[in-house]
């Protein structure tokens, strides 16, 4: 996986509640061994809706979603990530994440910025009525820029920060740690 | 003197390493896979030339993606097939313990576990599902987890977590006659939302958690994830020993006593402070069903579906275009909507308990000739047991189909589905848009609701239907 620090794009904004997995990725798309070449399958029941947002041009090559409160609620599939990764996304944000989905997130690489409702609510206004608008996200400082608004912080977690920048992954993590779980093992039986 | 939680007992037991600023390093006492969120992890470890470190503690089925028709595989799409095989594959390569189709012990993953006696108290229990929560029933501290995870659950047998805050919910009193652990779950999340668990581990505690049996416990805990909460807690009891006694996997003769009594001390301190407290009256929860596309969005099957209008602003539009969905309207009881499917079955509701509540309504009655009724066991010895005592006779005679062990129609990716349009009252978990097949609504609801909903042709109240009749 490749570390990031920053990233500005566009932003879709998809204003919308409890977005869950089976919206993001239906379920008949999960009988797949791989983790490509999902980005077909992104939001798949929604495409044919004429005024989707995903099909407005005006926000082509955004690489940052905005959506509603409680993103990636339901199910634990990490091909949720997948696809919206496929899709291009490398940032979500949004007024809260359900767990799993957020662990996924970070687990791929995917950053899920969480941002309060007021703020939030600002942002999609201005994405809405602007959609040129770019947002630059700093990683490393938890501050998200755009137009004339003040920076806005969010808060990440240190950990998460570290992987995602750095490029490190939680499995090489705990590999390291194999000495310590050893003993565990042989305390507990 | 100590005030500790259930949550924190099980967590402190199994924190391998900490470190300041960092997650802490989590033993898994149970892993549980299966053939749809597996494969990419086991892809991740042949990549790193790794191996299962504690093949043993892990425990394999085939439940997803399998057809529920007689027949097996050959009903199957060739993708099926080959995730499938993907995990035999992988299992065999790996000395994982596999029920597959031609194990008596296959089903689905949260049905198994448990009565393989593989799910014991105090234990950490992961799958890549989300509704994991459900081995919360036992006191385990259960909860799903994505692919990457996966691979590291296989690879360290550890995951890295921070200490989630503890949620209690109390429910005192006694269910009615026809209310049952569905409804009263579903009736929490209505009352907390959507996301009003996340965070949280929920420990379920009271009279009313007390008194039910380890099925409905397991529908309750299974149920915490569609709160967004990220696991279940209920603490082991009489009734948690006398349900895992002479399981396979369970210790037996003075072994089973020592563990009886240190599963039995599994519990949180009087003086235990909990982050967040909820408080249910049992007596007061009716049957329910869900007229949205969020598990939280329902009601009492007899009450009028909420007027958007008259919702906190925040819900409002979501209770619009959820209705609109559905097709509901407003001001009215979901009570006499017609219904073209039934679904009994799931990791929710297909336990024998599931099958004879819903056996006791279809006894000497007929599914409505429109209705399309499916049961589905959540595993063999589910089927088993429910054949022995003629259940499936009852279920055929009514006119419903009778089929094979699978998730079947709650995910709808293993061939079973509902039409575009249709309606379902489901035993299920989810009521998502296109849950259950592409354009399909869904009503989640009980098995007695379910049941009665199928001889009546539309939604209906179980109640009538459990008396005496000819």
């Amino acid at each position: 996986m490749k570390g990031w620090t920053r990233i500005k794009s566009r932003c879709v904004p998809l204003d919308r509640h409890d977005v869950d997995t089976d919206q993001i990725i239906p379920a008949r798309f999960l009988l797949t061994t791989d983790r490509e070449g999902l980005a077909s399958a992104l939001f798949a029941d929604w495409r044919d809706e004429a005024g989707l947002v995903l099909h407005d041009p005006r926000y082509a090559g955004a690489r940052v979603l905005v959506a509603g409160r409680n993103f990636g609620c339901g199910s634990s599939r990490e091909h949720a990530v997948w696809a919206l990764q496929s899709f291009g996304f490398r940032a979500i944000v949004a007024p809260s994440f359900a767990d799993i989905f957020r662990a996924n997130a970070h687990a791929c690489g995917l950053l899920p910025v969480t941002m309060d409702e007021t703020a939030h609510a600002t942002l999609v206004r201005a994405v809405t009525d602007h959609p040129k608008t770019e947002v630059d996200i700093d990683l490393e400082r938890g501050e998200i820029w755009y137009a004339d608004v003040e920076p806005i912080s969010f808060d990440v977690d240190p950990f998460a920060r570290d992987l995602l920048t750095s490029g490190r992954d939680a499995l090489q993590y705990l590999l390291n740690e194999t000495g310590a779980i050893s003993e565990w093992e042989a305390r507990h039986g | 003197m100590s005030g500790h939680t259930l949550l924190d007992r099980i967590w402190d037991s199994h924190v391998v390493s900490e470190r300041p600023g960092h997650p802490s390093v989590l033993y898994v006492d149970l892993h549980l896979v299966h053939e749809v969120t597996s494969p990419q992890a086991f892809a991740e470890l042949h990549r790193r030339d790794l191996e299962v470190r504690r093949p043993t503690n892990t425990l394999a089925t085939i439940d997803h993606a399998i057809p529920t028709v007689a027949g097996g595989l050959r009903n199957a799409s060739a993708a099926a097939r080959n995730q499938i095989s993907t995990l035999e594959h992988n299992c065999a390569r790996h000395g994982i313990e596999l029920h597959g189709l031609e194990s008596p012990e296959q089903g689905i993953v949260h049905v198994i576990g448990p009565e393989l006696g593989r799910t014991q108290p105090g234990m950490t229990v992961v799958c890549g599902d989300s509704h994991t929560s459900t081995h919360g029933a036992f006191g385990c501290l259960a909860f799903g987890i994505g692919t990457s995870e996966v691979a590291q659950v296989l690879a360290t047998q550890c995951l890295l977590r921070h200490r989630p805050q503890a949620m209690r919910v109390t429910i005192d009193g006694k269910l009615d006659e026809g209310v049952t652990a569905k409804d009263l779950a579903l009736a929490l999340i209505a009352k907390i939302g959507a996301d009003g668990g996340r965070g949280f581990v929920i420990e379920y505690a009271g009279e009313a958690v007390r008194d039910l049996d380890m099925e409905g416990r397991m529908t309750l805990c299974n149920l915490s994830i569609e709160a967004g909460a990220r696991g279940g807690l209920i603490a082991p009891d009489a009734t948690t020993s006398a349900w895992l006694d002479g399981r396979l996997a369970c210790p037996s003769g003075p072994e089973f006593d020592t563990a009886k009594e240190r599963w039995e001390s599994l519990r949180s301190d009087p003086a235990a402070e909990f982050s967040k407290e909820v408080r249910l009256d049992a007596s007061r929860v009716e049957p329910w069903v869900t007229w949205g596309t969020q598990p939280a969005m329902g009601g009492p099957v007899d009450a009028p579906v909420p007027d958007p209008g008259e919702l906190p602003a925040s819900n409002r539009v979501a209770a619009e275009q959820a209705q609109r969905y559905m097709d509901v309207v407003p001001g009215r009881a979901l009570v006499g909507v017609p219904v073209d499917t039934v679904f009994v079955g799931s990791c929710t509701n297909g336990r024998l308990g599931d099958l004879r509540a819903a056996a006791r309504v279809l006894r000497r009655r007929q599914v409505a000739h429109r209705v399309r009724m499916v049961v589905v066991p959540g595993s063999r010895a589910v089927k088993r047991a429910a054949e022995a005592e003629g259940l499936d006779v009852v279920f055929r005679e009514a006119g419903a189909e009778w089929r094979e062990p699978g998730c079947s129609m709650c995910i709808a990716m293993n061939g079973d589905r509902i039409e575009a349009g249709a309606v379902c009252v489901s035993t299920s978990n989810r009521n998502f848009e296109g849950r259950q097949g592409r354009l399909g609504r869904t009503i989640l609801a009980s098995p007695l609701t379910a049941a009665a909903s199928a001889v009546a042709g539309a939604v209906a109240d179980p109640r009538p239907f459990l008396g005496e009749h000819a």
